[in-house]
């Protein structure tokens, strides 16, 4: 399960190298979607406003969405399915190996927009640092939750548009325990019951994940 | 024979409870100190939101667990999740208006940012996500499959969704029935009162999940006789 | 003595969104021999191929590939013994030729070392470094073939392999069946006509309207 793992999570990474997908696409994407977040607020309240880890969560809820997606399109090009399927990988491995990727891209998708929230949306450095463990346990919980309903919606009609409406209720605990930790940080005030919360997020799916991946693989 | 007879009582014994719940209800009940004829809401709200969040939910992922369970796959098992999820959908948009007709005049508001109105309407969407998932998918193995992990997912979700928003925020009353030392709350006719709705309402999900699963049945084999004739026009194909 | 079949079909049906791909196909295929499976566009060739490797399931009937049950065997298991090159090719885009054939090897534990020999075999020795978006269309069918000579499967299952192949491309191709075969392997392949092969002498298997209507050894 981990070979498995490490190879498809080496794959995916290697594809995200090339096509750079989320360097030229992904990341400008939610760069303009802070600073749109900014206008939204007005100008009284672009630089001032406590809602920094908010729009930063929301922000990051749709680069997930997009690279959730991607991660499945590179899978869906004519003919790479069926003979991958042929390849009999084990399926807890796959999962595993395509949360990593996800994982990874989340995570530097997130310092850049992080950096951006600090810049754009005059939140605390400081507390930025402090909530960074929790942002990425966060950002982890999201690519294991992502990768299943990624794989529940791959090759279905409107596979695009399905992703968003059964992924965003899942997203929405983590978003509301991401957001709170992250404000916690910027306030010095500990919350345990947001990392808790993540926590078991993380843990339900990635279980989850391992147990019925290969169910949904199988057609 | 007994199953033939509770299958054609079910109906009527089912009407017969709502029908007594709403007169006991609206007439014979008493209003409340505080909040006045508003607390008749208590014998349909909280019987609704119990078949939405518990019954019908609770029998799509128990049907969800058993179709996946390799021992007791079958359709079956996938037409009765598929159809509690239809009917949990009715519940739920139930469990929302009624919610939402009742916090009016209590919160000043038709929406409200609680933690059971908002895990009820994630909820909700998550309901319609699986119905919407059952359609993108055509392959009927898959679908059920698919939607099976949905439904299982979002059963290990509603927990999670639940508690993230209750600490959230929560303006919602307490429990309404028990106190958390499994005390009364509600005395007398009302409590008989609230007592038959929530025995009304989940006949009425099962009746309501026993018509529907019969509609299936019907739409499948009329799905049935067209696959026989794609058939035989196919095999005709190959002989001209 | 009669041979070992390698694969049987009886009244094989196959559905996809409520029309039969397959619509009651009776096939026995022997172990170690070459069969070509034809018929006219829609007829259900790359249905047939696609059932045989696992890749879809059966809707009803019965049969077994390579000695496992498709109605109740583990598919994952079949898919893993037999190997697959579809007519749209069947590796990532962004990867280099090598890049490829190493994820393939890796994942069905294959010595890496193999991955050259399978290159120069095919004639893509001077491409390894190739993104395989930047291949032809013919190139894009001997990286196929490589991933499939990586794999050494028993039964080697090819959609129409032949098309985007020119003269040189198909006596190599004729010539690469025909070890294939020698080596114990069973093949079968799709094409639109009769295979025209001065070597090869394939058993041919016509399909029409989604059943096996004939054929000749």
């Amino acid at each position: 399960m981990i070979r498995t793992a490490w190879l498809v999570a080496k794959k995916d990474l290697l594809i995200e190298r090339r096509s750079r997908v989320l360097l030229w696409q992904v990341l400008p994407f939610g760069a303009m979607a802070l600073l749109l977040s900014g206008l939204a607020l007005g100008p009284a309240h672009a630089g001032t406003s406590s809602a920094g880890p908010g729009l930063f969560y929301l922000v990051m809820l749709f680069v997930a969405l997009l690279m959730i997606n991607r991660s499945y399109v590179i899978e869906s090009t004519p003919g790479t399915r069926a003979s991958v399927q042929t390849l009999g990988l084990d399926p807890a491995g796959v999962f595993l190996g395509k949360s990593l990727a996800l994982c990874v891209e989340l995570w530097l998708s997130g310092l850049v927009l992080l950096a951006g929230t600090v810049l754009v949306l005059h939140t605390g450095l400081h507390g930025a640092l402090v909530a960074l463990p929790s942002v990425l346990v966060t950002l982890a919980a999201m690519s294991a939750a992502g990768t299943l309903y990624g794989a529940l919606t791959a090759g279905a009609q409107g596979a695009a548009t399905l992703l968003p409406v059964l992924t965003l209720p899942a997203f929405a605990p983590l978003l509301v325990a991401g957001e709170r930790s992250f404000s916690a940080a910027l306030t010095h005030s500990g919350l345990w019951e947001w990392w808790l919360i993540v926590a078991v997020a993380l843990v339900a799916y990635v279980g989850v994940g391992i147990l019925l991946y290969g169910v949904l693989e199988e057609s | 024979m007994i199953k033939q007879l509770s299958q054609r009582l079910l109906g009527p014994v089912t009407l017969l409870c709502l029908a007594l719940t709403f007169w006991l209800g609206l007439w014979v009940t008493p209003p409340d100190r505080v909040q006045g004829n508003l607390v008749r809401l208590l014998y349909v709200h909280p019987a609704v939101a119990w078949v939405a969040l518990y019954v019908s939910f609770g029998t799509a992922t128990i049907a969800s667990i058993l179709y996946l369970w390799k021992r007791t796959r079958s359709f079956t098992m996938d037409r009765i999740a598929h159809c509690a999820m239809e009917v949990s959908v009715v519940f739920i948009v139930l469990t929302l208006i009624t919610g939402s007709i009742w916090g009016r005049p209590t919160w000043g508001v038709w929406w409200a940012w609680d933690a059971r109105l908002t895990s009820t309407a994630i909820l909700g969407v998550l309901a319609v996500g699986y119905l919407a998932l059952r359609r993108a998918n055509d392959d009927s193995t898959l679908r059920a499959r698919r939607s099976a992990v949905f439904a299982i997912l979002s059963a290990i979700n509603v927990p999670i969704i639940h508690f993230s928003v209750q600490w959230w925020k929560t303006l919602h009353q307490g429990a309404t029935v028990f106190t958390s030392n499994r005390q009364l709350l509600v005395h007398g006719s009302m409590a008989w009162t609230l007592l038959l709705s929530f025995v009304g309402f989940t006949l009425l999900f099962f009746w309501l999940l026993r018509a529907r699963y019969r509609l299936e049945v019907l739409r499948e084999s009329t799905q049935q006789m067209m696959l026989d004739e794609a058939l035989l026009l196919r095999q005709r194909e190959g002989v001209m | 003595m009669a041979k070992d079949l390698v694969v049987t079909l009886h009244d094989a049906v196959v559905l996809s969104s409520g029309f039969p791909l397959l619509s009651g196909v009776e096939l026995e295929i022997e172990a170690q021999t070459l069969s070509v499976v034809t018929g006219a566009n829609g007829a259900g060739k790359t249905s047939l191929l696609r059932l045989l490797a696992g890749l879809v399931s059966l809707s009803s009937g019965e049969g077994t590939v390579a000695g496992i049950d498709l109605v109740n065997g583990d598919l994952r298991q079949l898919r893993r013994r037999v190997g697959w090159l579809g007519h749209e090719g069947s590796f990532y885009n962004d990867l280099s030729v090598r890049e490829n054939l190493v994820f393939a090897a890796s994942a069905l534990e294959r010595p890496l070392d193999d991955i050259d020999a399978a290159a120069h075999r095919v004639g893509l020795g001077s491409r390894l470094e190739t993104t395989t978006k930047a291949l032809s269309a013919g190139q894009r069918r001997r990286l196929g073939l490589a991933w499939l000579l990586l794999r050494r499967a028993e039964l080697w299952l090819l959609d129409e392999p032949y098309a985007s192949l020119d003269d040189q491309g198909r006596v190599f191709f004729d010539a690469l069946l025909a070890d294939v075969v020698d080596a114990g392997a069973s093949v079968v392949l799709s094409a639109h006509d009769p295979l025209r092969s001065a070597t090869l002498h394939p058993r041919e298997i016509v399909v029409r309207g989604g059943r096996v209507a004939g054929g000749a050894s």
